[in-house]
């Protein structure tokens, strides 16, 4: 799980990296778009690298949620008499929500996919057009799409957050003494990537960009 | 003493001690006793009961040299044996500090610290034998105290003069006994050892005079087997749950050696028992057990009771003045280090004179704000933090800002059953070792020395000398089903006995009814008068508990109650041959203090010409006197002489 | 103070078990929640039903024998306290207070709150030792080891093997438990040859008693009676891995 949860990582970095290109107008984000398409050219053909990419992500997404599902399993199998009497959580939420959370994430990224990729469910999707497709996408009047978006992006943040320390821990990477440094680190790295996500459908709710 | 408790019987001696200098018998004992052939070990089979350090550590070194195994607990794991909860250490005479420790002197001390009333030739294989122990635990990763340097540390502890104590913060029994398991496991991995958890010993099986097996309840299921092989073992522990109230487990029993003692095996010096002076006190009649608080704790708190009685001030108001430090002021040479029944003696007066602290006026002090502000409340903290919070979390007060309060508990049984030099019992082929024989501590164990014998015992002396019982009765053969029979249909009888009773008192209410009674007249001090009595309340109260108790459920499942009955029905036995052993021996000596026989300060005073010996009880019917069996104590090493702390 | 006692009752293995409510009016504050239990036993007793059977033993904390999970907590309410240590002064009058067995396949029920244990015996058994046969020690001082490693070995090792990790993970894991003797042992000089074989031993009898899979979700620090840190997970997740991924073969 750790080390195909940190493939995911790496692409969402990169992801909301070029997210942000939106704050430099259309055609600095369109241009970014039909680069990631080039590439590896010409050693690789047009498009090849991002369908690579998307092989290798769903790869590792499918092995995620395989991994995520049996041990979900064991689980169960391990507790088959539940407690009358639940108590409060004692560890982290963040630890207790990644289930369900990978659930809601796993829903999203599905309709993401279908809304700005492939436009399926978009109001008016043009492709090669991500400024525009954006700009609609996160109309004032669509405020419940971008409630969903902003939900999303923070049970993102959630599983990350619980993601990121347990695969440094699972990996064995982790020290009593760097505990602290890596919960932080945890912690700072989740908020600037939710941040970062999120100042795009803010920015376009705004108006800062439309 | 004109009495009809008892009769005097045939003496009885010690005949496995080689004869010759002491420091070599032990060798000389070794070389003697013969070997069994490694190829026949895997066809012995010895049966192990218990799991403590003892049972534990014999266990796994006896499946370690070849021998097959069969081991019983009445706990869920051979883990939770009671010896886990042993805290200050354990004493190996290392000389690690170059403070003039020996081997000798570990001897000497424990023999005096003993009020003379142990075997020589046992004591000096002890000393001789404990810095082994403490190589084999590291071994084992058994991971004691160490200083910046990586090597071990130690401590003083418990009235010695030499920093002799290895310890492992305040959980020493604890590290200690997992490692024996951790070496016990080991060998069940391997095939070894065939272990039997939450299963209880209800009977010896002999054959021709022989101990050959036990008979045993699986408590789970109520299952009663029996279980056969070349010798037994036991290693239960000691007998203090006889008061009820004790810093013993809750399950902690005498029923395995007591049953074996109806069986003809001897029973030495029941009456000596150890009270340990710093325990929690009492706080109201739910009480179930009482709590320990190491010893280490006198090392740097101060003992006092104010010097008025009835002060009830709290007590960070009671001036300087008006306190008395009574260990301090009685034994300036030891001050708060004195031995264990000393100290618990002086507390108990100091609570007669009406001079008590806390509910009851059971109780002295313990205080550290001196420590505090010597060595800092860091340093206090880092000693004795876990011993902090325990107190706080019992008695919900916190001992850096007010004194803890302490008052002497039932802690540790030095009788048990008689044993030779090779841990035989007088029944051929049932071994007894730890707690469980009457030891190597004579009238009093010194602090840290329980752990040394426990393993001592099972990783050292036993595995050496069973192979000398194992080699000379090499042709054992079958176990006849009769004995098997007659031994099962007595464990039965009892169990329907108990169930059928169907009376209107539950077994706690006997145990705690006997409590009291062997507190009040078999404790700390004990005269001729109160013995009498409790002489008499003790059949009146076993015959009310065969007739009034109430046992719930049945036998063929998880039955708490009735697993208490039968021990409780034990305690009942025993209670009156402590009473016994405590009157006819009309000295004092360790923890056996007879009001009668004290000098004019109120010191114990020891009565050499007449009771330098261990007695030896013969169980002769329910009822009826039992036969003593003086075994002779001499002393050519250290010459005895009367204790002082002073 | 008057408390009100939900508990789980079960005959057996094979009954089903239900929740029954007692009361208590008179219960002391400085009353153990053992002896609380105590004193409904001898009253149940008395009345001629079955007494609650839970498993205890020294009542002091260590023996790791008393294993129930009060209002959802193993242990209790309170932080590093065992069940025998846990006082009734933690409580107020008029408490419901709900008392539960340990729930794991592992840990079957085998009557009312007790619970068979021994998965955990399998896992010591499986390699959470160190071979010293008896005899075979050289002196104790032959090999030093560092003050901060011996301190840190002795922090894992006062595991009591309660089970209360188990009963607290959301996936029935035993981890905690595992790697507290693999860091106990791991961390010590005298633990090194069997250090790589061990983990991977204990591992697999671990996963072969039936515990869920570790997800370090940290319920398990939280209710351990003796604050074993979760960070000997990730000594023993190390461990296994450089064991398994083949680099420490030479040393297996």
């Amino acid at each position: 799980m750790a080390v195909t949860g940190a493939v995911l990582v790496l692409y969402l970095v990169a992801h909301m990296l070029g997210n942000l290109k939106v704050f430099f107008g259309p055609e600095e984000i369109n241009e970014y778009a039909a680069w990631l398409r080039t590439i590896g050219s010409p050693v690789l053909h047009h498009e090849w690298f991002l369908w690579i990419m998307r092989v290798v992500l769903l790869a590792s997404l499918i092995l995620h949620i395989t991994m995520a599902a049996q041990l979900t399993a064991r689980a169960r199998r391990a507790r088959p008499a539940r407690y009358r009497h639940r108590a409060k959580v004692q560890g982290s939420y963040a630890a207790r929500t990644m289930r369900w959370g990978g659930v809601i994430i796993a829903l999203f990224v599905i309709y993401h996919v279908l809304d700005l990729t492939t436009g399926t469910v978009h109001p008016e999707y043009e492709h090669g057009d991500v400024y525009g497709n954006l700009a609609a996408d996160f109309a004032p009047e669509r405020w419940y799409v971008t409630l969903f978006y902003v939900l999303a992006v923070v049970a993102v943040g959630f599983h990350l957050r619980h993601g990121l320390v347990s695969a440094v821990q699972s990996l064995g990477l982790s020290s009593p003494q760097r505990a602290r440094a890596l919960h932080l680190a945890a912690s700072a790295f989740v908020v600037v990537l939710v941040a970062g996500y999120l100042s795009v459908p803010f920015a376009v709710t705004v108006g800062l960009v439309d | 003493m004109t009495d009809t408790f008892y009769t005097l019987g045939d003496p009885i001696a010690d005949t496995k001690a080689p004869k010759g200098p002491i420091e070599e018998r032990w060798s000389k004992r070794k070389f003697e006793a013969k070997l069994v052939n490694p190829a026949n070990k895997r066809k012995k089979t010895v049966i192990v009961v218990g799991t403590g350090l003892a049972g534990g550590s014999a266990g796994a070194t006896l499946a370690e040299l070849g021998y097959k195994v069969i081991q019983f607990c009445f706990q869920d794991s051979p883990r939770r044996a009671h010896s886990i909860a042993a805290q200050g250490g354990i004493n190996a005479a290392k000389n690690y500090r170059n403070d003039g420790d020996s081997v000798f002197r570990l001897f000497y001390d424990t023999v005096k610290g003993g009020d003379f009333r142990a075997r020589e030739s046992n004591v000096y294989r002890l000393a001789e034998i404990s810095t082994q122990i403490i190589d084999q635990c590291v071994a084992q990763g058994v991971p004691f105290a160490r200083e910046y340097g990586g090597l071990l540390d130690n401590r003083s502890f418990g009235g010695a003069q030499v920093s002799r104590t290895f310890y492992a913060r305040g959980q020493t029994g604890q590290q200690l006994l997992l490692g024996a398991y951790q070496a016990l496991m080991r060998q069940v991995d391997a095939g070894n050892v065939e272990l039997h958890p939450r299963h209880e010993m209800l009977e010896l099986v002999m054959v021709d005079g022989r101990a050959r097996g036990v008979v045993v309840r699986n408590l789970v299921n109520g299952e009663i087997k029996t279980y056969t092989g070349d010798a037994v073992v036991l290693a239960t522990g000691g007998y203090g749950n006889v008061f009820y109230l004790s810093t013993n487990a809750m399950g902690s029993n005498a029923t395995a050696i007591w049953r074996a003692h109806k069986r003809g095996a001897l029973f030495a010096n029941p009456c000596f028992t150890q009270i340990h002076p710093t325990c929690i006190p009492v706080s109201g009649d739910h009480q179930s057990k009482l709590t320990l608080m190491s010893e280490s704790l006198r090392n740097d708190g101060r003992v006092w009771v104010p010097v008025k009685a009835g002060d009830d001030r709290h007590p960070n108001d009671i001036p300087e003045a008006e306190r008395d430090y009574y260990l301090e002021r009685i034994y300036p040479a030891f001050g708060n280090l004195v031995p264990r029944d000393i100290a618990s003696r002086a507390a108990k007066k100091v609570c007669d004179e009406g001079r008590g602290v806390g509910p009851g006026g059971r109780g002295v002090y313990l205080d550290f704000a001196d420590a505090i502000k010597r060595m800092g409340i860091d340093a206090v903290k880092a000693k004795y933090g876990n011993l902090f919070d325990m107190y706080e979390r019992i008695t919900g007060e916190n001992p850096y800002e007010v004194p803890m309060r302490i008052y002497p508990a039932v802690h540790y049984t030095m009788g048990g059953l008689w044993v030779d030099y090779d841990l035989q019992s007088t029944i051929p082929g049932l071994f007894v070792i730890g707690e469980a024989n009457f030891s190597d501590h004579g009238a009093n164990r010194l602090g840290a020395s329980a752990l040394m014998q426990g393993l001592a015992d099972g990783y050292f002396v036993l595995p050496n000398t069973i192979g000398d019982y194992l080699a000379t009765n090499n042709k054992l053969g079958e176990v006849p089903a009769e004995a098997v029979a007659e031994a099962e249909s007595r464990v039965q009888a009892q169990i329907d006995k108990l169930l059928s009773i169907d009376g209107d008192r539950t077994v706690d209410s006997f145990h705690r009814e006997l409590g009291h009674i062997m507190w009040e007249y078999c404790g700390m001090e004990r005269t001729e008068e109160g013995l009498r009595k409790a002489l008499q309340l003790i059949p009146a109260l076993r015959e009310e508990f065969w007739r009034r108790v109430k046992v719930p459920g049945s036998a063929d499942d998880l039955n708490q109650s009735l697993e208490k009955a039968g021990r409780v029905a034990d305690f009942l036995e025993l209670a009156e041959l402590m009473c016994i052993d405590a009157l006819h021996r009309t000295e004092s000596c360790g923890g056996h203090f007879r009001a009668e026989s004290q000098d004019a300060d109120g010191e114990a005073k020891r009565d050499d010409a007449n009771f330098s010996y261990v007695a030896a009880w013969e169980w002769t019917g329910l009822g009826e006197p039992p036969v003593l069996h003086k075994e002779a104590l001499e002393f050519e090493y250290v010459k005895p002489s009367q204790r002082s702390y002073k | 103070m008057k408390i009100t006692l939900r508990v789980w009752r079960q005959k057996g293995p094979e009954d089903e078990g239900r929740m029954v409510e007692y009361r208590l009016d008179d219960v002391s504050p400085d009353m153990s929640f053992l002896e609380m239990l105590d004193v409904l036993n001898e009253k149940l007793i008395l009345e001629g039903e079955d007494p609650i059977a839970f498993d205890h033993d020294c009542r002091e904390g260590i023996c790791g024998m008393c294993s129930l999970v009060i209002n959802g907590t193993p242990h209790g309410p309170e932080k590093a306290t065992t069940t025998c240590q846990l006082h009734m002064r933690k409580f107020k009058d008029g408490d419901v207070i709900t008392v539960e067995p340990w729930r794991a396949k592992a840990f079957p029920v085998i009557k009312d709150l007790v619970v068979d244990r021994s998965a955990f015996d399998k896992i010591i058994e499986a390699g959470g030792y160190i071979s010293a046969p008896t005899g075979s020690a050289p002196d104790a001082h032959s090999v030093p080891v560092p003050k901060p490693a011996a301190d840190a070995a002795f922090e894992a090792a006062e595991c009591i093997g309660c089970g209360a990790c188990v009963a607290a993970c959301p996936n029935g894991s035993a981890m905690l438990f595992t790697a507290a003797k693999v860091t106990h042992l791991g961390l010590l000089p005298q633990g090194q040859p069997e250090r790589y074989d061990r983990v991977v031993k204990m591992v697999e009898a671990h996963d072969e008693a039936g515990f869920g899979g570790c997800t370090v979700t940290g319920e398990c620090t939280a209710a351990c009676p003796k604050g074993i840190p979760l960070d000997t997970i990730t000594r023993l997740n190390r461990d296994y891995l450089a064991a398994t991924a083949g680099r420490r073969k030479k040393t297996r």
